[in-house]
């Protein structure tokens, strides 16, 4: 019986220490979570700091749990089919729009939301919530390209550089079939919303011209491949190549003039929601410009608080990977679902990837 | 002798009705939990994707006829390679270690199992990014290269198929080698003994004794490593470059990225079929032979 | 014997260290001072400080672990008691049934999720971690089955008769003979459900529900954050303590002997 003994020493012996660690985690003087009201947060991983959850925590006398989440597309579908218990979740500007139309978010109680009047101006009225019954931006930015200077010593401009053949081998392109073809449709004077087959095909085609030169199609470590030198180009949103300037400093980034995405992150109250008051409380409390800017510097985004701008620290405020300088607000456009004009997106990018 | 007789044959009675009750729970959970829940989902494979990425509850075949473009079949073969090179080499890599596990003694052999599962308690993720700081232009499999003199200039190993078959072959070494290892362990080591006192030569020593005889090992362990190796998606995007899909990819992409669950389970159950077949040839041919040898 | 096990010996080696090798690096760059793993940046403890502070990653972590071993042990009886039910079964009833266990091992991992949350959500079931480790166990009886019918395919049938024959009954034919017998068996079987477990993704992510996210969940998500070497550092942690655990029980085991 020994050897079956052993195994089960062993599982104890980790779920003592894990137990432990936890314990040692939560044991900043808080006691009886049992009696306490639970609010139940849906996010991406690290969105917040334990310092800020655990200050409303006090604050509120209540307990927050923090559930993540890697895509807009996972949130849905788990909600979309019925899940129940989250009070509060972040999807982006288009997932918003498809969120409303089926039914998952309750409107927003305006008393509750006083800090939400102070948004940046561009913010206020957005496409898929244009009087914002239903969400509240959180956090926003935009595509671009992120680029080491010390390689490509004239800035670029244009999308055009990452089908620049001196640069073979070193550039990244992001895997989400709507940004690359969002890239390529607006290089070519089209909406990155276009559901023309033919706009799409001759799209596709500049991408197969392109694809010799790409090192990979990646939207989660191109950070790393800037910062390591690995790519001197890459397609990216603008935190992560804030972050890979950090370690990196001769990294810039570039929003290119033909256009590009802008995107927000939005607190929405779900339908379901157990909690609905405390959730309406919850967001205000994310966007009190303090916690807001905090919020900010931590993760490289851009806080739609207007108030939050003036008060991180001028090197965030000043880094238009951070915070896209305002004049460019023009050339930027919303990604919108396309509906069945997906199958076309779709069918081209598996083209792509398999040639 | 009679009454021994009488006592086998009630013996055998009790044997009929008992695999049943042996069986039902685990028959139970899987139907619950399992059976249930595909035959929701076939459903789904025969309705269309919804504007916003429902699903309209219409008959229709359009799914399974929009994967006859040669496009799908192109993704199917490569997806079927990777996974045949992947099981190839996990079975010349896998079968001396699970023989050399199952030799030792035996009190060694439980520590022996849990090493070569111990990796694999990390995170995927984080493995997969420890071989991507390995394989990289400036990583350690490069520089380990040029100071032995091997190469004169780095490599370009990641974001290529090979570092595919790479990933895929780590990921699931440990599949095919504990099924082996259970199968080693039972041979006799006489009758391996008894052909090299034969003058058997050392290929006819592993052709005809020892493969035959650990020949279930065989089957369950390629099953393991073959099924899972071609719905992988992780490890194609991560150290393929995302240049080329897998049949996983493809899935993947359909359930969480388009959203077009009839597309995606239309795809899953196509692979399914496939798959199915291949096994049950397998089996016939692996089993037949397994079979004969035992004498039923 | 000896000629031959060089070859061998050889081969085990390589494919211990192809192994490891990924670990060891893992484990040196959970000291990296970079935020971003990739490059090397100096050494720093201060991953395993942030780790310690970090309520949401070791609360997700106890998750995993519960789960792992409460789906392994589920799976492990079912599973088991299935392989030995199915061996008393006649010839084509076990072909059937063998077919049918590989179909959860062919089906998309994501489509089994999928499939899974439709279930709970038209069973009523809130999800949560009791969901995940009904799915756990359900993926996991195959795994098991497999391998513990890989052992009993080759059991000699004469020993477990010869016993009867000498007087045991069906509950000491199992207890001393058959189940010393499938031990090795069952040992590979815990391994493979638990590890699997530990690190399932997409069954899991589908059916979790409020305050069930599990590591694998966790460290995806970060993902659009960046995934931080804390991560390295609790997978270190975790090794050792197994590492620990292992040489523990191979000391008790030594003095015994």
């Amino acid at each position: 019986m020994r050897p079956v003994i052993r195994p089960i020493a062993l599982c104890l012996c980790w779920l003592w220490l894990a137990g432990g660690l936890t314990a040692c985690g939560q044991g900043s003087g808080d006691d009886a979570t049992g009696t306490r009201p639970v609010l139940h947060y849906f996010t991406w991983s690290d969105y917040v700091g334990p310092e800020i959850i655990r200050e409303f925590e006090r604050r509120e006398q209540v307990k927050v749990v923090i559930d993540t989440f890697s895509s807009n597309e996972e949130l849905l579908a788990k909600l979309q089919s019925g899940a129940t218990g989250y009070d509060v979740a972040v999807p982006s500007d288009f997932m918003v729009a498809i969120m409303i139309q089926q039914g998952l978010l309750t409107e927003l109680d305006r008393t509750e939301l006083s800090n939400a009047s102070t948004l940046e101006p561009h913010l206020q009225s957005l496409p898929f919530d244009p009087e914002r019954r239903y969400s509240v931006p959180y956090l926003w930015g935009t595509v671009g390209i992120g680029y080491d200077s010390r390689i490509i010593e004239t800035p670029p401009d244009s999308w055009s550089i990452l089908w620049d053949p001196r640069y073979k081998g070193r550039i990244s392109m992001l895997n989400d079939q709507r940004e690359v073809f969002g890239a390529v449709l607006r290089s070519m004077g089209q909406s990155m919303n276009s559901t023309d087959p033919q706009v799409i095909e001759a799209a596709k085609e500049r991408l197969l011209r392109q694809k010799p030169l790409v090192k990979t199609y990646t939207s989660d470590h191109y950070d790393q491949l800037l910062a390591s030198g690995e790519v001197v180009l890459a397609q990216g949103w603008g935190g992560p190549v804030a972050r890979a300037m950090a370690d990196r400093p001769s990294i810039r980034y570039v929003v290119p003039k033909e256009g590009a995405t802008i995107w927000a992150d939005c607190l929405v109250v779900l339908r379901t929601a157990p909690q609905k008051r405390l959730a309406m409380r919850f967001i205000n409390y994310l966007m009190e410009p303090a916690v807001a800017a905090r919020t900010s510097e931590r993760l490289r985004f851009a806080s739609a608080s207007r108030l939050a701008r003036e008060m991180v620290a001028a090197s965030t405020r000043d880094n238009p990977a951070v915070y896209p300088p305002l004049d460019q607000l023009a050339r930027l456009e919303w990604m919108r679902d396309v509906g069945k004009g997906i199958r076309l997106y779709d069918r081209a990018w598996t083209e792509l990837k398999m040639q | 002798m009679p009454s021994e007789e009488s006592s086998r044959a009630s013996a055998a009675a009790q044997a009929s009705c008992r695999p049943f009750w042996l069986a039902l729970p685990g028959l139970l959970w899987m139907t619950l939990f399992f059976l249930v829940p595909l035959l929701l989902v076939l459903a789904i494979s025969f309705a269309s994707r919804g504007t916003y990425g429902g699903i309209l509850w219409e008959f229709t075949w359009a799914n399974y006829l929009d994967l006859l473009h040669p496009l799908y079949g192109k993704i199917l073969g490569q997806s079927l390679w990777y996974a045949t090179l992947t099981t190839a080499i996990c079975f010349v890599v896998g079968f001396p270690l699970a023989y050399v596990i199952a030799r030792s003694p035996a009190r060694w052999q439980p520590l022996w199992l849990l090493l070569v599962m111990l990796p694999f308690w990390t995170n995927f993720l984080v493995r997969t990014y420890a071989w991507m700081i390995i394989l990289r232009q400036d990583g350690l499999a490069n520089h380990l290269l040029l100071a032995l003199g091997l190469i004169s200039e780095p490599l370009e190993l990641l974001y290529t198929p090979a570092a595919v078959v790479i990933g895929l072959v780590y990921g699931y070494l440990p599949f095919m080698v504990l099924p082996l290892y259970v199968a080693v362990e039972r041979l006799d080591p006489a009758l391996v003994e008894a052909a090299w006192d034969l003058y058997a030569s050392r290929w006819a020593v592993w052709t005809r004794v020892v493969v035959p005889l650990t020949m279930p090992g065989i089957v369950g362990g390629c099953i393991l490593v073959f099924i899972p190796s071609i719905g992988s998606f992780i490890t194609p995007d991560l150290l393929g470059g995302a240049r080329s899909m897998m049949i996983g990819n493809l899935i993947q992409h359909e359930y969480l990225v388009v959203r077009d669950w009839p597309l995606g389970s239309a795809v899953s159950f196509v692979l399914m079929a496939i798959v199915m077949a291949a096994v049950v040839l397998y089996y016939r041919q692996a089993g037949g032979a397994d079979g004969s040898s035992e004498g039923r | 014997m000896k000629r031959r096990s060089a070859g061998l010996n050889a081969v085990s080696v390589a494919a211990m260290l192809f192994l490891y090798g990924p670990i060891l690096v893992l484990v040196l760059y959970s000291f990296n001072a970079a935020h971003l793993s990739m490059t090397w940046r100096g050494a720093t403890l201060k991953w395993y400080g942030a780790l310690l502070q970090d309520e949401a990653l070791l609360a997700a972590t106890w998750n995993s672990l519960l789960i792992a071993l409460v789906s392994t042990v589920g799976a492990t009886a079912l599973g088991g008691l299935l392989a030995l039910g199915m061996e008393q079964m006649p010839h084509r009833r076990q072909q059937i049934l063998e077919g049918g266990l590989v179909l959860p091992l062919v089906i998309p991992e994501v489509m089994m999720g999928v499939a899974l949350m439709l279930l709970f959500v038209m069973l009523r079931m809130p999800l949560g971690l009791t969901t995940v480790i009904l799915g756990h166990i359900a993926f996991n009886i195959p795994l098991v089955t497999i391998m513990i019918r890989t052992r009993l395919r080759k059991l000699d049938p004469m020993l477990r008769e010869a016993a009867a024959d000498l007087g045991a009954d069906a509950w000491q034919v199992f207890r001393y003979v058959t189940l010393p017998l499938l031990r090795p068996a069952i040992w590979g079987a815990v391994l493979v459900a638990f590890t699997v477990s530990l690190d399932d993704f997409l069954v899991t992510f589908f059916t979790a529900g409020p305050g069930a996210t599990t590591l694998p969940l966790k460290v995806y998500s970060m993902i659009k954050s960046g995934v931080t070497p804390e991560i390295n550092a609790l997978s270190a942690l975790l090794l050792v303590v197994s590492m620990i655990g292992v040489a523990g029980s191979l000391y008790l085991q030594r003095r015994e002997v």
